[in-house]
């Protein structure tokens, strides 16, 4: 979801990756992952259909009975279905699909607190493109932005900067809308770091930061699902490394196996899945290691934990209040906290909502403002899938959309209905 | 004028008095047509010819309210407005962009473009070197295709109220080649793609965001009109031709599909698009069907002409790397999202997929 400037000279840092092979690679021509300094070359050789072929028939030999796997991030769903990976695997692998995209996972209360301080004067409110047009209880960002609230698009957290540095702005607060996971939590405190180096005083914090492992348990505690391995995102762990998903196999007994995210990387994820499932040896490998170690990156670990705390609970879109599953800022930052410096602001939004979730509680919420017809919940827990749903693709579609798979581009029902594959 | 004293456009510029007749006579007159005005006249110098030569020829005044024109007896007329950021990006700008732009419009309906009308509207404090390059690229382009701009109009806004220059323009075209339309597309046809895919909208968008590349993308900004008369004065029977501008490739196949209640199936490995450009799009996410272009025509053909299509794109500077790209059926797959005809994709690893349009706010002002 963050699209990141990069500049020239980036890619070659990218590229050197492609040397490290791993241990799917003698299944391959030799040569054909020899370091690449053309950006589309090293991209091409993870897609190469002769690969692709081979790698499907091997998972078609060794499949013997249907395995579920869930994939958790919605950047797998996506390149599962633009590629059609689900057909030619039919009837051998049913692909589950995971809570792993920030944007629909976030609650209504979060998007209509981002519009009460985008309401209030002298506010500039910037958030993610993709966090524009996800509908809170009345409106959207963009049709904040529509009503002449200041509220602008960011590519990346560093755009914040020159946006503070404006002289036309000195006199006004910059709140960024902090979302994301473990990815790109890094990339919110080296703002915040860069912030404190300057001295700048203009720029709060909304942080919906939140955690891939909690709802992943949250959901295999629930007992009622019929995953028998997962299959983890990749850039979660270039920053946490993998030790992040060691309950999985130790605690629950299910497979899980990192990735990338071209066709070659998931298809090589889920063999390695196929091969613990089938030999009964559950634990977690990397299938991506020209850019995971196990250790993650320590440096963007470090600067994390300096300035973010785990909060006691978080709410999801689907889910309802999951333990230790979002971020905040330490308090020794809270004059950074755009919920703590407008806390006064925030309360009547606050009463507002609680009074409405009064005597529920747990994973029996269904979130605010959520249609009842709206299986988003089921299929953010993998029972149930996009085509399921009543309303997919008729009241709810990504213009409308109802539900918050339908929201953000990474949705699994957005990615239903754009590829619709057949 | 004096260089030094206007180096920038100034709100009186668009007065309507001395600095405004200035600002039209030294530098959209000069620019435009060069030795070719004269006491306030164009005359026809530009390579008009054809069956249509006392048309295009015809002396123009310039000064009245509006230009009177001997017209053909059956002509197309068109309008599109501007608005590209930025508007200077590799491959072209927003003046070469403001004639392609109309002349393809006039193109894709077998229509000769032979007149423009060429309306600014200008930001106070634009440059005034800024604005004789994007004059001379309309001039530039226009003679590429013997268009010729026959009246204009010249606005001024405050700072602040536009984002430098707008530009407007019509288009009027003597229609030579008759009977092209969407409804002609029927089961059978197939569909050919003149160049590489989304070079425009990927060019302006890297441009735009800073994102470098190893190789700049350069956008196909072309005037379509000498590649389009190839086809059609070769007797090749054309059902319906398109540029594909906004919405790229999937729009124009989107667009056919739905209103002529057909499937189209294309083949990805087909479909050309470059390097650069397939890197652009893996980088953030694109699909380069569903990026502009601004110099490529869609042609839906019956199968025998198809080979002979391809040869004679093929043998056009602007049609080197053209191919055929898909096939047309009949609407056979309605499901609940839509119960119209639709584009299908073939993706690299046989497993067929919707292509649909581009939803969303994805790239504002890429014309």
């Amino acid at each position: 979801m963050i699209i990141a400037p990069f500049k020239k000279g980036e890619f070659k840092i990218i590229s050197q990756y492609a040397s490290n092979s791993f241990s799917l690679t003698p299944l391959l021509k030799k040569g054909n992952l020899k370091a690449k300094t053309s950006f589309m070359e090293l991209y091409s050789d993870f897609k190469r259909k002769g690969d692709i072929s081979r790698l499907a028939s091997i998972i078609d030999s060794e499949v013997k009975k249907t395995i579920n796997i869930m994939e958790i991030c919605g950047g797998h769903t996506h390149s599962i279905m633009k590629y059609g990976l689900h057909i030619l695997l039919k009837d051998k692998i049913n692909f589950l699909h995971g809570p792993g995209c920030p944007v629909c996972v976030m609650p209504v209360k979060r998007i209509d607190e981002a519009i009460e301080i985008a309401d209030l004067p002298d506010v500039i409110l910037a958030a993610y493109g993709d966090m524009m047009r996800v509908p809170g209880t009345d409106g959207s960002l963009i049709k904040e932005r529509a009503k002449g609230r200041d509220v602008r698009m960011v590519y990346s957290p560093l755009d914040i900067i020159k946006i503070a540095l404006d002289k036309a702005n000195k006199d006004k607060k910059i709140v960024f809308l902090a979302i994301g996971f473990e990815t790109t939590t890094p990339m919110t405190a080296a703002l915040l770091e860069e912030v404190i180096a300057r001295g700048i005083n203009n720029v709060l914090f909304h942080v919906n930061h939140v955690l891939v492992p909690p709802p992943i348990k949250a959901i295999l505690d629930s007992g009622d699902n019929l995953i028998d391995g997962f299959i983890c995102p990749g850039h979660v762990s270039v920053m946490t490394g993998s030790g992040i998903y060691d309950d999985i196999p130790s605690k629950y007994g299910k497979a899980a196996v990192i990735a990338g995210f071209e066709p070659y990387d998931i298809l090589s994820g889920v063999l390695l899945a196929t091969r613990q499932i089938n030999e009964n040896r559950p634990t977690v490998e990397i299938a991506y290691k020209r850019a995971v170690k196990e250790n993650g990156n320590m440096k963007a670990q470090a600067l994390v934990n300096k300035y973010f705390t785990v909060r006691d609970e978080f709410e999801w879109r689907g889910f309802g209040n999951i333990p230790e599953s979002g971020l905040k800022l330490r308090d020794e930052f809270r004059d950074f906290d755009a919920e703590y410096v407008f806390k006064d602001k925030l309360k009547g939004l606050k009463l507002r909502a609680d009074e409405k979730n009064a005597g529920l509680s747990g994973l029996a919420v269904r979130t605010d403002n959520e249609n009842a017809s709206c299986k988003c919940g089921e299929i953010l827990k993998g029972k149930s899938k996009p085509d399921d749903c009543p309303l997919f693709g008729k009241a709810c579609n990504p213009e409308n959309p109802v539900g918050a798979c339908m929201v953000s581009f990474e949705g699994a029902c957005a990615a239903y209905y754009k590829y619709r594959n057949f | 004028m004096n260089k030094k004293k206007y180096e920038r456009i100034l709100l009186s510029h668009g007065g309507g008095g001395k600095e405004t007749s200035e600002l039209i006579e030294d530098i959209i007159f000069k620019g435009l047509y060069g030795q070719n005005a004269g006491n306030g006249y164009i005359y026809g110098s530009h390579n008009g010819g054809g069956i249509s030569s006392g048309i295009s020829n015809q002396k123009i005044n310039l000064l009245e309210d509006a230009a009177v024109l001997k017209s053909p007896q059956k002509i197309a007329f068109t309008t599109d407005s501007f608005t590209v950021s930025p508007i200077f990006f590799n491959g072209g700008d927003i003046g070469k962009l403001s004639v392609a732009g109309t002349v393809n419009d006039l193109s894709v309906m077998g229509a000769k473009p032979l007149f423009l009308s060429f309306g600014l509207i200008i930001e106070e404090g634009f440059g005034l070197e800024d604005l004789r390059r994007i004059i001379n690229s309309v001039s530039e382009e226009a003679s590429k295709t013997g268009v010729r701009v026959a009246t204009g109009d010249t606005k001024v806004v405050p700072a602040g109220k536009a984002d430098g220059i707008f530009i407007n323009t019509s288009g009027i075209g003597e229609v030579l080649y008759d009977n092209l339309s969407v409804y002609n597309i029927t089961a059978g046809d197939i569909i050919i793609v003149s160049g590489n895919v989304g070079d425009h909208g990927a060019s302006v968008m890297s441009r735009r965001e800073g994102i470098e590349m190893d190789v700049e993308i350069e956008s196909d900004c072309a005037s379509l009109w000498s590649i389009i008369d190839a086809v059609l004065s070769g007797g090749i029977k054309v059902g319906a031709i398109r540029d594909a501008t906004r919405g790229g490739l999937a729009a124009v196949l989107n667009e056919w599909a739905m209103a002529a209640d057909v499937d189209i199936y294309v083949e990805e490995d087909k479909i050309p698009v470059s390097g650069p450009v397939k890197g652009f799009c893996e980088l953030l996410g694109f699909e380069p069907y569903q990026l502009a272009c601004e110099g490529r025509a869609v042609f839906a053909v019956k199968p025998e002409f198809a080979e002979k299509t391809l040869g004679i794109l093929r043998s056009h500077p602007l049609g080197k790397n053209a191919d055929i790209i898909g096939t047309v059926g009949s609407a056979g797959i309605k499901d609940r999202q839509d119960s119209h005809g639709k584009v299908i994709l073939n993706g690299i690893y046989g497993v067929n997929r919707i292509l649909d349009y581009p939803s969303g706010e994805l790239l504002p002002r890429i014309c």
